[in-house]
């Protein structure tokens, strides 16, 4: 056990001192941060632009509790797509007349918002609508539907205003804009911004990448040990399983490291960006003089402050996916995924003499794991069917696309029998590793095929 | 006499090829034991399963007495023939790592790291990067690392090659040391010149099988045919036309003054002093003795006639 912790000791130290490590674990996080931000300053520079939103209600209840903004301007076309004949909304009429009119977008609100516990309305527009507008949309939405329900009950159960704030503490309901973007034909487009969704999307696609690259540093590793010819002497003082595990642990140990200063990193530079933002904005730094404010279109916000509450929202939104779940799966599927995929990266090294011989087996590595992803486009558009069901339980691609899901929200049932699935497999790949790498790694100018691979597996000792 | 290591009916079998075929060495306390054989022979496989890097399909290792087991690992320094250091890790963290493997303490690895380093007179490489040094330099230290624990028993795979003769000399030199000190030594090489100088026993591998195994001057002696040298002051071509029927002259070397004349009797009922009798009339004689073959002339032999005898 002790000569294991050296070997780990070794790959890991040997590893973090290289220059390419510390370049990739300051370039990491400058990347995420930026990706984190971007939204948010995207918003200001959309955010000048004048909107007119046209709103069909069918529940007749919200159209007058969204408020017009600086820039927003909510205008209710209920009376002119209803339809007395079949007693419903024309909301085909109302896409296609959208084309000829100013209107930015359509905001759509059917009778079942109000009937579940998330209430879900449209937006339909030709351009991907801004999240400051959804956000606007949705909290006005929640506010005016917790009033009714609160004053609803208050008056039910006779309450207090002080059982009423109780209560609100408890109350929360949801209001999600689904956006829906036409193209030039008129076409719906079912597309989303949501940050969960972004944040599964970085994660699977992280998952593969940490996989490839750590995976592949594992097998350079044992090739380096073959080419160098320095196997033989190692092996003579420690098994060949004890120098395999250690590497693969040593390399894992370099992924997590470089994973969470890359968390670490971001967050402190998200941090002081949020910082930077806000400070900018600040209301009384940004507009000295309210006076000119109070006459634009805006008569129910105050101005000077909006846009601050909005950067706000938008940090609110971003911070309201729950990372610490996410991160936490993130770390169980990569080094669940990385165990499983670095054992077979072992054999491959072990197999070959040099790095060029390596292409032939990469094959079995590479197809699942591009697999994954393909599938993972497709989770991200219909996270319940099948197809993600099998995929993120099936070991070879779990790890992507499990981590595409969770932000969905997945089932307890289905996350133990994916997490149990795969750490099954990778003891039995690890196992299964050990016994071609001992072969393999005292093999030298052989031409090895996978019937000859085969054939060391079964070999004795 | 006490044997260090003994091999028992060793058998170990590739998918479809026998590696090694009830081979059986004893290795004395104490002394080089060379280990020979064509390339191909078996010989590294055989190293193998004495590190316990690979286990033999049948047969018995005995280490000291004791069944060969992990905890004689640390007992054991080995250099095979195939080495080679990490490139991009320097040289003295690198020799830290790797007798820490065999069992070392930091401590006493580093204490007798800088011992032999100040020995071999190398201590500035210690902060090199192994791809820095040249093949020589890293076989050096190479040699440090497998006998700075310390082992009762160490094998040497080729030990020699890269190396120049003075460095060659110095390690020669430094493995006798280690035998005086009272280890036992296994070593494996072609080449049959150092074979003599320095081994105390041999053994020969030949296609799966040992086919030779004894104290090298008996083996030597064993393979002593007909050949007699004799120098002496005379003329060559009298011996050649009178003698010829009886002799066969297989060498002539003539200095100034003398001639050294290498023989082979035909006749097997001539005997030594028959031959000196009929030299006698021919000149002066200064030396006269039986040829003791060289390793290499037994080797070709007992290989040679081996493989003639299933082709």
């Amino acid at each position: 056990m002790n000569k294991v912790l050296l070997i780990i000791k070794r790959e890991f130290n040997s590893r973090v001192k290289k220059r390419s490590f510390i370049i990739m674990t300051i370039l990491g996080p400058l990347l995420f941060a930026a990706l984190m931000i971007a939204p948010i300053v995207l918003m200001r520079l959309e955010d000048d632009e004048f909107k007119k939103v046209a709103v069909i209600d069918e529940t007749g209840m919200f159209f007058n509790s969204i408020p017009n903004t600086k820039y927003l301007q909510f205008e209710n076309v209920s009376l002119q797509y209803y339809d007395n004949l079949t007693a419903s909304y024309n909301l085909t009429k109302a896409k296609e007349d959208l084309k000829n009119t100013d209107y930015y977008a359509l905001l759509y609100i059917p009778h079942t918002a109000v009937q579940t516990n998330i209430g879900v309305v449209q937006l339909i527009s030709f351009r991907q609508p801004n999240m400051a507008l959804k956000l606007h949309i949705s909290n006005s939405m929640e506010k005016k539907l917790e009033d009714i329900k609160l004053t609803i009950k208050a008056e039910e159960f006779g309450l207090t205003e002080e059982d009423v704030t109780n209560i609100l503490t408890v109350v929360n309901t949801r209001i999600e804009v689904v956006t829906t973007t036409l193209d030039e034909k008129g076409e719906e487009k079912q597309s989303s911004t949501e940050i969960a969704m972004i944040i599964g999307y970085i994660c699977g696609f992280l998952i593969y990448m940490f996989v490839f690259m750590y995976g592949s540093m594992v097998m350079r590793g044992v090739i380096e040990e073959k080419t160098s010819r320095i196997v033989e002497v190692i092996v003579s003082s420690v098994k060949p399983f004890q120098l395999m595990i250690g590497k693969i642990i040593g390399v894992a140990l370099v992924g997590l490291t470089q994973f969470l200063l890359w968390v670490v990193l971001t967050f402190v530079l998200v941090f002081f960006g949020q910082r930077i933002l806000l400070k900018d904005y600040n209301p009384e730094k940004f507009n000295p003089n309210p006076a000119v404010v109070g006459s634009t279109l805006d008569n129910q916000t105050n101005a000077p402050d909006e846009k601050a509450l909005k950067y706000e929202e938008a940090f609110k939104a971003v911070f309201s996916v729950n990372y610490v779940q996410v991160v936490t799966f993130f770390i169980f599927y990569f080094i669940g995924g990385y165990l499983l995929y670095a054992a077979m990266f072992a054999i491959v090294g072990s197999a070959v003499d040099n790095e060029t011989d390596t292409q032939q087996f990469m094959l079995p590595i590479s197809l699942p794991l591009i697999l994954g992803i393909i599938v993972m486009m497709q989770v991200i558009n219909n996270p319940a069917s099948s197809l993600s069901y099998w995929f993120s339980i099936i070991p070879f691609t779990s790890p992507i696309v499990m981590m595409v899901r969770i932000p969905f929200g997945v089932p307890i049932s289905d996350l133990i029998i994916s997490m149990l699935l795969l750490i099954i497999s990778f003891v039995f790949m690890t196992w299964f590793a050990a016994k071609i790498y001992r072969v393999g790694i005292l093999m030298y100018g052989k031409k090895v095929n996978y019937k000859e691979l085969w054939k060391w597996f079964k070999y004795k000792n | 006499m006490k044997h260090a290591l003994i091999i028992e009916n060793i058998e170990k079998r590739f998918a479809n090829h026998l590696a090694l075929d009830d081979v059986s060495i004893q290795v004395p306390e104490a002394s080089i034991y060379g280990l020979l054989g064509p390339n191909g022979a078996g010989k590294t496989t055989l190293i193998r399963i004495v590190n316990q890097i690979t286990a033999p399909d049948r047969g018995k290792v005995y280490f000291n007495g004791e069944p060969i087991s992990s905890k004689h690992i640390s007992l054991i320094g080995y250099l095979p023939e195939e080495r080679g250091l990490y490139k991009k890790m320097k040289v003295g963290e690198q020799a830290l790592y790797l007798c820490q493997l065999k069992g070392l303490s930091r401590q006493d690895a580093l204490k007798g790291l800088k011992k032999w380093f100040e020995k071999f007179e190398i201590q500035s490489w210690w902060d090199k990067k192994v791809e820095e040094l040249s093949k020589g330099m890293a076989q050096k230290v190479q040699f440090i690392i497998t006998v700075l624990h310390n082992p009762t028993l160490l094998i040497f795979d080729e030990p020699f090659s890269g190396f120049d003769p003075i460095n060659a000399n110095l390690l020669k030199q430094e493995i006798l040391e280690l035998k005086r000190n009272g280890a036992t030594i296994i070593f494996s090489t072609h080449n049959m010149s150092s074979v003599e100088e320095i081994c105390d026993y041999v053994a020969l591998i030949n296609r799966s099988r040992k086919v030779l195994e004894g104290e090298i001057n008996e083996v030597r002696t064993n393979y002593t045919s007909n050949i007699y040298e004799i120098q002496f002051e005379g003329f060559v071509n009298i011996i050649e036309t009178s003698l010829s029927h009886e002799y066969k002259i297989l060498q002539v070397d003539k200095n100034l003054k003398d001639t050294i004349i290498k023989i082979e009797l035909l006749n097997k009922n001539i005997s030594s002093n028959d031959i000196l009798k009929r030299f006698l009339e021919f000149g002066n004689i200064s030396m006269f003795r039986r040829y003791l073959p060289k390793m290499e002339d037994v080797f070709i032999k007992v290989v040679g006639e081996a493989n003639s005898l299933t082709e």
